[in-house]
C-alpha cells in the first residue's frame, strides 16, 4: 500500500503561535493521480503543501513523500518534487530563459541547455525566451512557473492555487497539461478555489480550519454531504430569496443565473419551505443533484458556524 | 550528485546575482555614485579648517600698525576683511546680524609703541565653535608677525622682549593643516561600511519580499551556497569602490600613499567581508527591506561617529571608546591611515588586523546560524 502512495502522511500538525493552522491531517495520494485540495482561505492548504515539500517543519505527524521520510529526508524530497508557489516566485529581472537556466543549474541537471530548450518548446515560450519574467502577463508567468518546476522531471507536483488570476483559456491549457503529465505517471496535488477545476480531479480533499471535512471523488463528496437541492426557476424566483433564506430547514439559497438553488439536509423541511410556491404557474420547481459549490458552501458554513462567536 | 556544497550551484547563484546587478541601474549607479558623492562632499565641500571667514576690523586709530595687521589677517587666508570701521557699534551690529564671523579690535598705535602690551580683542561668533577655533588659533601669531616689520629701530626691543599681545597661541603643526589627508582615507571606511552593509542587508529580504525566497528554499540549495552567492558579487563591488577612492586620494587630493600595498589589501578584503557578514546577518533577521534599512542605520551611525572618522577617538568618553573598539571601521581607519600616511606595513598594522579577523569570524558565524532552511 505505502509503496504505491506518492504522499502518505498521518497526523500532520502545525502551530503558528497559539493558532493551529493544520490540525492532524491524513492524506494518502496514490501515484499517478490528480488530487484537488480545497477549502476556504486560511484553512491550512498552503501550510500543508509547504510541510509536504519541506519548506515548513511539521510540529507533529509522520509518513512519507515519494517513499522518503517527509520530516527527515527533505533534501532528497526537494530533488523529486516540483512546487509551484501561490504567488509568482521567479526572478522578474531575469528573462524566461535565464530563469529556467538558473533553476536547471540549481538542480545540477545534465545537458542543461537541451532541457531548457525542450521546456521552452513544450511550453510554447521559445519566442518569448528573452523577455524579462516581470514583463509577462499572468498566463505566461504561470506557464513559466509550471515549466520551471517541471524542469527536473519531478515525480510529484505540489501546486498551490496555480490558476488564480489566469484567464479561462490559459486555465484550460494548464489543466490539459496536468492531465497529460498525470497520464505519464506524475502525481499531482493541486489546491484551488475553482469548482470546475475540482471536478477535473480524480479525488478531492476539503479542509476547513486545519481539518479534513470531506474527501473522495466529486460524486462521493456530493453524496456524503447529505444535501438535498431544489431548483426554482422563473421570473419571480429572485423575490423568494429573502423568505427562503429564513425558512426552517433551508441551509443555503444561491443564484445561478435566473435559477435559484435551495439546499438543506432535511428533505421534508425543505419540501415544506417551498410548498407555498408549488402552485405558482410562473415558477417551475424540481429536485436536483446539489452542485459541488452547494456542497462546499454548506461545508464551509457548517464548519465555521460551530466555532464562530 | 548529493554533495552538500556544489560549485556548479554556487556558480549559478553568482551568475544570477551578476545579471540582476547589471539590470538594476539604480544600484549600479549607487555603487559608483556613493563614493564619488562622498569624496566630493567630504573632500571639497566639508572642511574642518574653514577659511575666508568674514571679518570686520574695528580701527579707532588708523596708522601703520593697523594697516599691517589688517593686511596680514587678509593674507592669512582665514579672514576676509569685509569692512574696516572706526565705529565699534557698527562692528558689533554686523556681528549680531551674522554678517561677520569676527570683529578684530585693533589697539591704538601709541600703546604698542609704548610697549603697554595692549589687548588685541577678537570677538568671534562662537555659535559654531568649529568654524572659528582654527582662525582664532592663528590670529595672534598672524598679528605678531605683521608687526615684526613695523617695530624696528628703537622699537625692536618690543619684539624681542615680549610679543606685543598678551595672548599667544602657537601652532606647532603645519599651519595649513591639510584635512584631506585625514578625511579621504577615513572616507574609504565609511563608504565601504555604507554600501556593503546596505547591499547585503537587502539581499535576502528582497528575495523574501518578492516571494522568490520560497522558491529558492524549495530547490536543493545549501545555506552556505546562498550566502556565498550573495556575498561574493559584493566583494567585487567593494573592490571597485576601494579603487575609486584610492585613485581619487592619490590624484585628486594628493594624499601620500607610502605604506605597504599588501597590508592595505589584506585590511580592505577583511573589512569588506566583515561588513558583508554584518549585512547578511541583518538580512536573515529583517522581515522586509525597510527593517533591513533601519538595522543598517543602527550600524552605520556608530561606525561614522564612534570610529574616529567624525570625532577624535581619544576625545570620546571611555565607554564610547569601547563601543568604537568593537566596530570594524575603527580598526580599518587605523590601518588605512597608518598605511597611507605613516608608511606602515603588515607588522605595524597587525594590532588592528586581528580584530577585523575576529569580527569577520563572529559575524559570519552568526549569519549562518541565523539562516533558516525553512520558512518557519
Amino acid at each position: 500500500m505505502a509503496a504505491t502512495n506518492a504522499i502518505d502522511v498521518r497526523g500532520l500538525t502545525k502551530h503558528f503561535g497559539s493558532k493551529t493552522a493544520v490540525d492532524g491531517i491524513d492524506i494518502a495520494v496514490p501515484e499517478g493521480e490528480v488530487w484537488g485540495f480545497l477549502g476556504p482561505n486560511g484553512s491550512g492548504k498552503t501550510t500543508t503543501i509547504r510541510m509536504l515539500c519541506g519548506l515548513l517543519r511539521a510540529d507533529a505527524g509522520e509518513g512519507s513523500v515519494l517513499g522518503l521520510d517527509f520530516l527527515r529526508d527533505t533534501k532528497a524530497i526537494k530533488r523529486q518534487v516540483g512546487y509551484m508557489t501561490q504567488r509568482f516566485s521567479f526572478w522578474e529581472d531575469l528573462s524566461i530563459r535565464e530563469n529556467l537556466d538558473f533553476v536547471a543549474s540549481l538542480y545540477e541537471l545534465d545537458d542543461r541547455k537541451a532541457r531548457v530548450d525542450g521546456m521552452l518548446h513544450q511550453l510554447g515560450l521559445e519566442e518569448r525566451q528573452d523577455q524579462l519574467a516581470g514583463a509577462l502577463s499572468g498566463g505566461w508567468k504561470q506557464r513559466l512557473a509550471l515549466g520551471a518546476c517541471m524542469l527536473h522531471a519531478p515525480r510529484l507536483l505540489l501546486l498551490d492555487e496555480p490558476t488564480a488570476g489566469v484567464d479561462p483559456k490559459a486555465r484550460r491549457d494548464f489543466w490539459d497539461q496536468i492531465h497529460a503529465l498525470s497520464a505519464s505517471g506524475l502525481t499531482v496535488l493541486v489546491s484551488t478555489h475553482y469548482m470546475d477545476e475540482a471536478e477535473r480531479c480524480d479525488r478531492i480533499v476539503y479542509i476547513s480550519q486545519g481539518k479534513i471535512v470531506a474527501r473522495g471523488t466529486v460524486a462521493q463528496v456530493i453524496e456524503e454531504a447529505g444535501l438535498f437541492t431544489f431548483v426554482v426557476e422563473g421570473e419571480r424566483a429572485r423575490h423568494l430569496v429573502q423568505h427562503l433564506q429564513t425558512a426552517p430547514g433551508v441551509r443555503s439559497v444561491a443564484f445561478f443565473g435566473a435559477v435559484l438553488h435551495v439546499s438543506g439536509h432535511d428533505r421534508a423541511a425543505l419540501e415544506r419551505a417551498i410548498e407555498p410556491y408549488r402552485g405558482d404557474p410562473q415558477l417551475t420547481i424540481r429536485s436536483a443533484t446539489p452542485s459541488l459549490e452547494d456542497v462546499f458552501i454548506e461545508l464551509q458554513e457548517a464548519t465555521t458556524q460551530g466555532t464562530a462567536t | 550528485m548529493s554533495r552538500p556544497i556544489s560549485l556548479a550551484r554556487i556558480g549559478a547563484l553568482l551568475s544570477k546575482e551578476f545579471i540582476q546587478l547589471r539590470r538594476d541601474r539604480l544600484t549600479a549607479a549607487m555603487i559608483v555614485g556613493i563614493p564619488i558623492m562622498q569624496l566630493l562632499l567630504f573632500g571639497f565641500a566639508i572642511n574642518a579648517d574653514p577659511k575666508h571667514l568674514p571679518t570686520v576690523v574695528s580701527i579707532s586709530d588708523p596708522g601703520p600698525f593697523s594697516d599691517s595687521i589688517t593686511s596680514a589677517l587678509a593674507n592669512s587666508g582665514y579672514f576676509d576683511i569685509v569692512r574696516a570701521t572706526h565705529s565699534p557699534d557698527e562692528a558689533h551690529r554686523m556681528l549680531d546680524e551674522g554678517r561677520t564671523s569676527f570683529v578684530v579690535d585693533i589697539p591704538v598705535n601709541r600703546d604698542l609703541v609704548r610697549g603697554a602690551n595692549p589687548e588685541l580683542l577678537v570677538e568671534a561668533d562662537a555659535t559654531d565653535p568649529a568654524t572659528s577655533s582654527n582662525a582664532i588659533g592663528a590670529i595672534s601669531e598672524i598679528a605678531a608677525d605683521a608687526l615684526r616689520d613695523d617695530l624696528k629701530g628703537p622699537l625692536a626691543a618690543r619684539v624681542q622682549a615680549q610679543p606685543p599681545f598678551n595672548v599667544v597661541v602657537h601652532r606647532l603643526y603645519n599651519p595649513e593643516v591639510n584635512t584631506h589627508y585625514n578625511i579621504v582615507p577615513g572616507l574609504l571606511g565609511v563608504i565601504l561600511t555604507m554600501t556593503m552593509v546596505l547591499m547585503t542587508s537587502m539581499a535576502l529580504t528582497r528575495e523574501r519580499e518578492r516571494g522568490t525566497y520560497e522558491n529558492l528554499l524549495a530547490m536543493p540549495t545549501h545555506p552556505l551556497e546562498i550566502m556565498i552567492g550573495k556575498i561574493v558579487p559584493n566583494i567585487f563591488v567593494g573592490l571597485v569602490q576601494t579603487a575609486l577612492v584610492l585613485v581619487a586620494a592619490a590624484f585628486v587630493f594628493s594624499v601620500p600613499i607610502i605604506g605597504s600595498p599588501l597590508a592595505l589589501s589584506v585590511a580592505v578584503l577583511l573589512f569588506i567581508s566583515a561588513n558583508l557578514a554584518v549585512g547578511y546577518t541583518f538580512s536573515t533577521v529583517a522581515q522586509n527591506q525597510l527593517q533591513a534599512m533601519q538595522m543598517m542605520v543602527f550600524f552605520l551611525l556608530p561606525s561614522i561617529l564612534l570610529s574616529g572618522f567624525a570625532f577624535p577617538f581619544r576625545g570620546m568618553p571611555e565607554w564610547a571608546q569601547w563601543v568604537g573598539e568593537v566596530l570594524p571601521n575603527t580598526h580599518f581607519l587605523r590601518v588605512v591611515r597608518g598605511v597611507l600616511l605613516k608608511g606602515n606595513g603588515l607588522a605595524e598594522s597587525w594590532p588592528d588586523i586581528w580584530p577585523l579577523i575576529l569580527f569577520l569570524f563572529a559575524a559570519g558565524t552568526v549569519s549562518l546560524l541565523r539562516f533558516r532552511r525553512t520558512l518557519d
